[in-house]
């Protein structure tokens, strides 16, 4: 079972989230511009690393905001989380 | 040695004790016209049929663990051609025939049994879907067979049919010559063949880097030392990013892990596969009365080959709910293998941007049943430098072509397939 630390809730079960693959991908700033061999980069190249992997994750069931995790795919060990928008202030 | 009757009798009388290694364990040598990057099923088959079909005997499939230790090993042993899409079709289709006549073409029997695929049908969109798959797989010359709820009643009466049920079932769709194999046999059968016509078959031996000078590969580096090759194939199954990586290519693929797990032995209830595609959980009984159980992906990167609980628990109370007899048997082991998750949930087969570089990858969940058919269309695109037309739509560019293969529908979503 993973324990993923929300950066605004504290630390939740995996069942409390929504996965959302590689952190690194990119959209083309500039999508008509792009070339068919770079969108096709975007869409469906990836690094697909054995070890530490940068990625999304959506606190489906809980502030519903996504978070960034650093998660080590040989070990499923969760290294670090963080916030990808800055918290509101009131 | 030939198997058979005879030499089961003559070596019955001799208590056993003259059987030769069904294959042998040589060292590298230093150069091989063909060399695979790992010894699964694929890899195996691969090699078998270079030495069959194109008459290529100077190859080596390298293994850095034992053969078959991998996916080969970790699967649910399901055989089928469902499929809707003709691309696929076609390639499971021929897959299938191959397992047809597996175990006499290799002299040694893989155990396929034709038991039927079944996938249940829960709800009236479920059972107009299969309609539209089964006279799909009609038109392809695939068998497929709907079935209404009695059907399915008379056919599995372990399954809660009740009105009431947790999942009703309306109906179904059935592949009667769908089934099982023994996955183990089929990499031993493999790897016999492939060996008895002259292909090396190097266990322990873990492929490091590879050598490229320009487009062209020179060799591979492994813990057994450098191999110089002529050709190489890819078939690494969930760690097909990281060879590819050592060439410097990048593919449309995720690893993610994939649970199985088998009960404890129970006398025969099921003499079919049952799949439900809605509750995501397939079952069958084993040759040794084990119920084996496999279900989704966990959904997120790994190559862990173990899972989580979340998942299991899901897997195991839809088991449960279908089959309420099996609510109180013990599981005996769980395990995880690693899928390579293609983007559009369809397999590569094809050459690459390097000259001599060919990858065999994105098997997804379904990689045990078109172990004859990927072996035999990867040795093919290798022999030939080009695809043969039943695989040549699995190819690398198809993603930037736009002429993904999505059966589910999915988009370049891996988990999601």
């Amino acid at each position: 079972m993973l324990l993923i630390v929300c950066p605004h809730c504290g630390p939740r079960d995996q069942v409390e989230y929504a996965y959302g693959g590689d952190a690194k991908v990119r959209r083309p700033a500039d999508p008509a511009a792009a070339t068919d061999a770079e969108w096709s980069a975007y869409l469906n190249e990836r690094d697909n690393p054995a070890g530490e992997h940068d990625e999304h994750w959506q606190h489906a069931m809980g502030c519903r905001r996504w978070i960034g995790v650093r998660r080590n795919t040989l070990t499923h060990e969760v290294v670090s989380t963080w916030a990808l928008q800055p918290a509101k202030t009131a | 040695m030939k198997y058979s009757f005879f030499s089961l009798s003559r070596n019955a009388v001799n208590y056993h004790r003259d059987w030769p290694l069904a294959w042998r364990s040589p060292a590298p040598k230093p150069h091989y016209d063909v060399v695979i990057i790992g010894g699964g099923g694929h890899g195996l088959a691969t090699a078998y049929y270079l030495a069959k079909e194109h008459g290529i005997t100077n190859v080596a499939v390298l293994e850095k663990g034992w053969i078959g230790g991998g996916n080969t090993g970790r699967n649910t042993t399901i055989v089928r051609s469902n499929y809707y899409l003709t691309e696929n079709a076609r390639f499971y289709e021929h897959s299938l025939k191959l397992w047809e006549g597996l175990s006499q073409d290799l002299n040694f029997n893989v155990m396929f049994t034709q038991r039927g695929v079944l996938n249940l049908a829960h709800t009236l969109a479920d059972l107009e879907n299969q309609a539209r798959r089964g006279n799909a797989m009609r038109l392809n010359g695939i068998d497929a067979l709907a079935l209404n709820r009695q059907e399915v009643a008379s056919m599995v009466p372990a399954l809660d049919l009740s009105p009431t049920a947790r999942y009703p079932i309306l109906g179904g769709l059935l592949q009667p010559r769908g089934g099982t194999a023994r996955h183990d046999a089929v990499a031993w059968g493999y790897a016999r063949g492939a060996d008895a016509r002259g292909v090396d078959i190097i266990q322990d031996c873990e492929v490091t880097g590879i050598r490229r000078d320009g487009n062209r590969v020179l060799g591979v580096e492994t813990s057994q030392g450098f191999i110089g090759v002529g050709k190489v194939g890819v078939a690494v199954a969930g760690h097909s990013s990281v060879v590819a990586g050592m060439a410097g290519l990048r593919l449309p693929i995720e690893s993610h892990v994939l649970q199985a797990m088998v009960t404890e032995p129970v006398k025969p209830m099921l003499d079919t596969v049952v799949t439900s595609d809605a509750v995501f959980c397939y079952v069958s009984q084993s040759d040794r009365g084990e119920l084996v159980i496999g279900g989704d992906i966990d959904g997120y990167n790994s190559y862990a080959q173990r899972g989580n609980l979340p998942v299991l628990e899901h897997v195991v109370g839809a088991a449960v709910a279908l089959f309420p007899a099996i609510s109180r048997l013990r599981m005996m082991r769980l395990w995880g293998g690693i899928m390579d998750m293609s983007m559009d949930g369809s397999p590569i087969i094809a050459k690459t941007a390097l000259d001599n570089f060919y990858v065999n990858c994105g098997w997804c969940y379904g990689g045990f049943k078109a172990t004859p058919g990927s072996g035999w269309c990867f040795a093919h695109t290798i022999a030939q430098d080009r695809p043969h037309e039943i695989n040549a739509p699995f190819t690398l560019d198809r993603y930037t072509l736009g002429r993904a293969i999505d059966e589910r529908g999915a988009g370049p979503v891996p988990w999601m397939h």
